[in-house]
């Protein structure tokens, strides 16, 4: 029975999304072999591009980038004087070895478009056979990180293809970076939720305390997702829409605006800055 | 596209390991050490290009300065200042010093980034012997040094 059970279940949902796929494809344009002959497909790219924006906003608009991005390093802040005297806080993010694209994943393989793109370079006995069997597969060095990309075309993208940070950013380009922030332990509800402190003298005993969490018998129970102390930070977060100041081409080191997430040395990855209208479809 | 550790090393080495089969070791410095390596040359650079630029006197503690600055505000009207440094912060690109000047007789004190573009010049009029690094002291006097 249970032999049964789980030999049909990991055969139809591939099955069924396929099909989903290339029925999507006939009400829009009906181009249904497309997908069936990848050979068809690219010759047919400039009327299919249009046709494929209008898929993924069916399917997937929340985790697309408005472009390739790539992995960087945080490096620390420092000042930056404007001409006109401003000061500028600039955090710099530098780039070890690496930012190869490893695989193109394309609708025809695997449902979807993006570019898995390596980076940092380790020694070969670091990373596990299976990671090194990926990475040899198309002849690329051994790297740490493997990270997608996800694109409306993945065309002019091919495997063991070097990414150049001086030609997808530019000065004033805006960009999103995201990273792990730093740890900060268990917190309470004032660092965690930016609650409100209660008077810390007046015969008040409540001074850092959280306070009502919920009315009495009715509902009887704390609702779900209340804000409470807990582990704070060490989380990942995208800061979005930061402004590069200067590109080093020589040190190969990106100046952006602000702060970014993390201690010197975390990792970060930077893509263009997603504006809706503009470079993401609306919904 | 590497920032961190020797890019043309790891190169040649690729190279001389795809020609000959035994993998040779390749260095891998510690992420931490070669980050602050890079902030110290982009800030040593940045000095320097400053440096170039303009003639920036050594302002230590004590010194009554003479400056001619820009005020952003005040439609980028050159306006000159004098007063005693009483407090010099080192930070490589960040230096900063804090002037005081008597205005209508209250005491002013402002803080100047050293490598500012907003400060046109800079001239050292008078040097008072002082035997502290902060001069906090001058908030307290009523005629400070003069």
């Amino acid at each position: 029975m249970a032999l049964l059970f789980s030999q049909p279940y990991p055969c139809p949902p591939p099955l069924s999304s396929s099909s989903s796929c290339c029925r999507r494809n006939t009400t829009t344009l009906l181009l249904s072999s497309s997908f069936l002959q990848p050979i068809r497909a690219h010759q047919l790219v400039a009327p299919l591009r249009k046709n494929a924006i209008n898929i993924n906003m069916v399917v997937v608009s929340m985790s697309l980038e408005a472009g390739i991005g790539v992995m960087g390093t945080k490096l620390g802040m420092m000042t930056y004087f404007e001409p006109d005297g401003k000061v500028v806080p600039v955090t710099v993010v530098g780039f070890r070895e690496g930012n190869i694209v490893t695989q193109v994943k394309s609708e025809a393989t695997d449902g979807y478009n993006a570019v898995q793109v390596g980076y940092r370079r380790v020694r070969d006995k670091k990373l596990t056979k299976p990671e090194l069997g990926h990475l040899n597969k198309i002849g690329a060095i051994p790297m740490r990180h493997l990270q997608e990309f996800r694109l409306v075309s993945v065309d002019g993208f091919l495997p063991n293809q070097r990414l150049s940070v001086d030609d997808l950013f530019k000065e004033g380009d805006l960009i999103d970076v995201s990273g792990t922030t730093i740890g900060k332990g268990f917190q309470g509800g004032i660092k965690r939720h930016n609650f409100k402190r209660g008077p810390m003298t007046h015969g008040s005993k409540s001074h850092r305390a959280l306070g009502s969490i919920g009315a009495g018998t009715t509902p009887g129970r704390v609702y779900k997702g209340k804000k409470m102390p807990g582990r704070m930070g060490g989380t990942k977060t995208k800061i979005r829409k930061l402004k590069i100041v200067k590109v080093d081409n020589q040190l190969r080191v990106l100046m952006i605006k602000g702060a970014l997430p993390g201690k010197p040395g975390n990792l970060l990855r930077i893509t263009p800055a997603k504006i809706v209208g503009k470079n993401i479809p609306k919904n | 596209m590497t920032t961190l550790g020797h890019p043309e090393k790891t190169d040649s080495l690729d190279e001389s390991s795809s020609v000959s089969d035994v993998p040779l070791r390749i260095k891998f410095k510690r992420p931490d050490k070669t980050a602050r390596h890079i902030m110290q040359i982009l800030d040593k650079e940045a000095v320097e290009e400053v440096r170039e630029q303009r003639e920036i006197p050594d302002i230590q503690p004590g010194y009554i300065v003479q400056l001619k600055v820009v005020v952003p505000e005040n439609k980028r009207r050159l306006s000159t200042l004098k007063g005693i440094v009483i407090a010099r912060r080192n930070a490589g690109l960040h230096t900063t010093f804090r002037m005081r000047r008597m205005v209508a007789g209250v005491g002013v004190e402002s803080v100047f980034p050293l490598y500012s573009p907003n400060i046109k010049e800079m001239k050292v009029i008078d040097k008072r012997k002082v035997r502290r690094a902060k001069l906090y002291y001058l908030r307290d006097r009523m005629n400070a040094l003069k």
